[in-house]
């Protein structure tokens, strides 16, 4: 068999269809869209089957905290009157670690009912070290492929510390050094092994994530009595937003949505000078922005992760900013979580200034924390790279040339993202070089694609 | 000499600067993708050699070995004092009456 770059990417469509067990093609549109709730659909799963199949992995229910101590700083910094109380819900409790378990463990669940006798994922994230769990827990092989090195070999702390998590349970871990195609060698090993594709973008997987959505307004309902005001969402490949506002939506929660990512803006994602220029591997902009605008450029022929129909809001925060939030966590809540899982909680805490103190806001997770994927060895690797790291105003913050510590927690901002100009983007994306005129499906496709209605479309329509 | 049976690391060259995606940044262009994968060795090698290994999946892979009996080596890192400092810091705020 060829197995040169071009041939293995010319013959994807055929790999990708035997390692899902779906045939993408039938949720296919005649125009420019697709059916998205179809695919969802066509798990075939109900979202109680979902939480009984993860009961069984022993994941979810999940504890949600409320961080007093730390809802009394914002306060602190807040004006007089505001500061909504801040919740967390632990999701670093959940088997392997993060919310990824419950990513993970519906794509196993489904391989292992179809026959197949282990998964393949592409992630250098906590999700690696999710389907290595949940494959060890149904006894099904498992490789994780990982970029992570730079050309000198040099490997982000954080990353080798998941190949070693994937490892110690049972996982073989594909090292590579940067660049996207990664995809071709995740590929080629699904040609080889015959296994699942345990993609972080099937409905499957999103599938799972939506259990947490809907736990948090279950929980949240009975602990305080009301929706929550606000859940806040890290937001990389868009995966965690939507599967949460999903299962909001099924709940009936009517808290308002909004994702956070790390500003990484200036740094290129696939540059193998800058890769370790950065002290965050998930959660920023590098991917957070180009996967809303874009969700199909993953693994599998149409993402089931779509936040940009489910966001109210996007806003960004520095690395500092996470970093210091992360050190709050440990010194006044007595939580010590991962840094990028604490995204979020670093936009919390400063919406949280902005909201009366009779609302709420939940953080909807937490990531554990180990060597190397911990503010003090990404704070001293960082340095290492000769990255500047001081005191001062955020503000300041030059991804890839300094991590500014706030001075003071009041000097924590958010920043927002412009949700019309992605909203654009996503539009001219998903027009893309089709020259028909565009149907009325077209146009509710995208209307749900960008959360807007049938005017704004047809207005952004007419000004490509 | 690495023997048969021995657990070790092997480094491969996926696609040779020439052969990489068009896409990328220059600097990622200049340099050949690599790949590393563990296993253990189906015959006695040299290090430096090119030789095949068993993955813990039962693939069998080749490459050259780089490394006998790898481990890990990350850790938490140099002292950091600003770590410090911010948790002073805030529990003064929260705790210590701090305006
Ligand atoms: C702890 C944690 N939070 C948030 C995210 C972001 O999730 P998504 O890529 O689905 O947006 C990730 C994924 O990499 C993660 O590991």
């Amino acid at each position: 068999m060829d197995n040169s770059y071009d041939a293995i990417m010319a013959r994807k469509n055929e790999i990708i269809k035997n390692a899902v067990g779906m045939d993408f093609d039938k949720f296919e549109k005649p125009g420019i869209g697709f059916d998205y709730e179809a695919m969802m659909e066509a798990t075939g799963y109900t979202i109680d089957e979902i939480r009984r199949v993860q009961s069984m992995f022993s994941i979810g229910n999940t504890p949600l905290i409320e961080l007093k101590n730390l809802t009394e700083l914002a306060r602190k910094c807040a004006p007089e009157g505001k500061g909504a109380r801040i919740f967390i819900k632990d999701e670093a409790s959940n088997p392997s670690g993060s919310f990824k378990a419950r990513r993970a463990c519906t794509s196993v669940y489904q391989a292992k009912k179809l026959g197949y006798k282990g998964v393949v994922t592409a992630t250098s994230g906590n999700y690696g070290a999710a389907v290595a769990c949940c494959a060890a827990m149904a006894g099904l092989k498992c490789i994780v492929v990982q970029e992570c090195y730079d050309s000198h070999g040099v490997g982000q702390p954080e990353i080798i510390e998941k190949a070693r998590k994937c490892e110690a349970l049972g996982a073989e871990v594909v090292q590579l050094t940067v660049g996207p195609e990664l995809f071709s060698t995740v590929l080629q090993l699904l040609e080889e092994t015959g296994y699942f594709n345990a993609s972080l973008y099937t409905p499957f997987g999103i599938a799972g994530v939506e259990t947490l959505g809907y736990e948090i307004a279950e929980q949240f309902r009975a602990k305080v009595g009301k929706d929550p005001d606000v859940v806040v969402c890290t937001n990389a490949g868009g995966g965690n937003l939507t599967g949460t506002a999903r299962g909001l939506r099924k709940a009936g929660c009517s808290a308002k949505v909004i994702a956070a990512s790390v500003n990484l803006s200036g740094l290129h994602m696939a540059s193998d000078s800058q890769f370790n220029k950065k002290s965050f591997t998930t959660g920023h902009t590098g991917f957070g922005v180009p996967y809303s605008v874009n969700p199909d450029h993953s693994d599998v022929p149409r993402s089931a992760a779509r936040p940009l129909r489910y966001m109210d809001r996007y806003v960004t925060v520095t690395q500092g900013s996470v970093f210091y939030i992360t050190e709050c966590l440990a010194s006044l809540e007595g939580l010590e979580k991962g840094p990028a899982g604490n995204t979020s909680l670093a936009a919390a805490f400063r919406l949280a200034q902005d909201l009366d103190r009779d609302q709420c806001i939940v953080v909807q997770e937490t990531e554990y924390t180990g060597a190397g994927k911990h503010i003090n060895p990404q704070l001293s690797f960082a340095r290492q790279n000769g990255i500047d790291i001081h005191f001062g105003d955020p503000k300041d913050e030059i991804p890839g040339k300094n991590i500014i510590l706030p001075a003071h927690p009041s000097l924590i901002q958010v920043t927002d993202l412009d949700l019309d100009h992605m909203r654009r983007s996503r539009i001219k994306r998903a027009v893309g070089t089709h020259k028909d005129e565009l149907t009325d499906e077209d146009i509710r496709f995208l209307v749900e694609e960008t959360n807007t209605d049938e005017d704004y479309v047809r207005s952004v329509v007419a000004s490509l | 000499m690495a023997k048969k049976g021995d657990w070790v690391q092997i480094h491969n060259v996926v696609l040779p600067p020439e052969e990489r995606s068009s896409a990328l940044p220059e600097d990622t262009k200049a340099n050949p993708l690599e790949m590393w994968v563990k296993g253990y060795l189906t015959e006695d090698a040299e290090i430096g050699e090119v030789a095949e290994v068993v993955t813990r999946t039962g693939r069998h892979a080749k490459g050259e070995v780089v490394k006998v009996n790898p481990y890990f080596e990350h850790n938490f890192g140099f002292f950091v004092p600003e770590v410090l400092e911010i948790g002073n810091t805030v529990r003064k705020i929260t705790f210590g009456g701090e305006d």
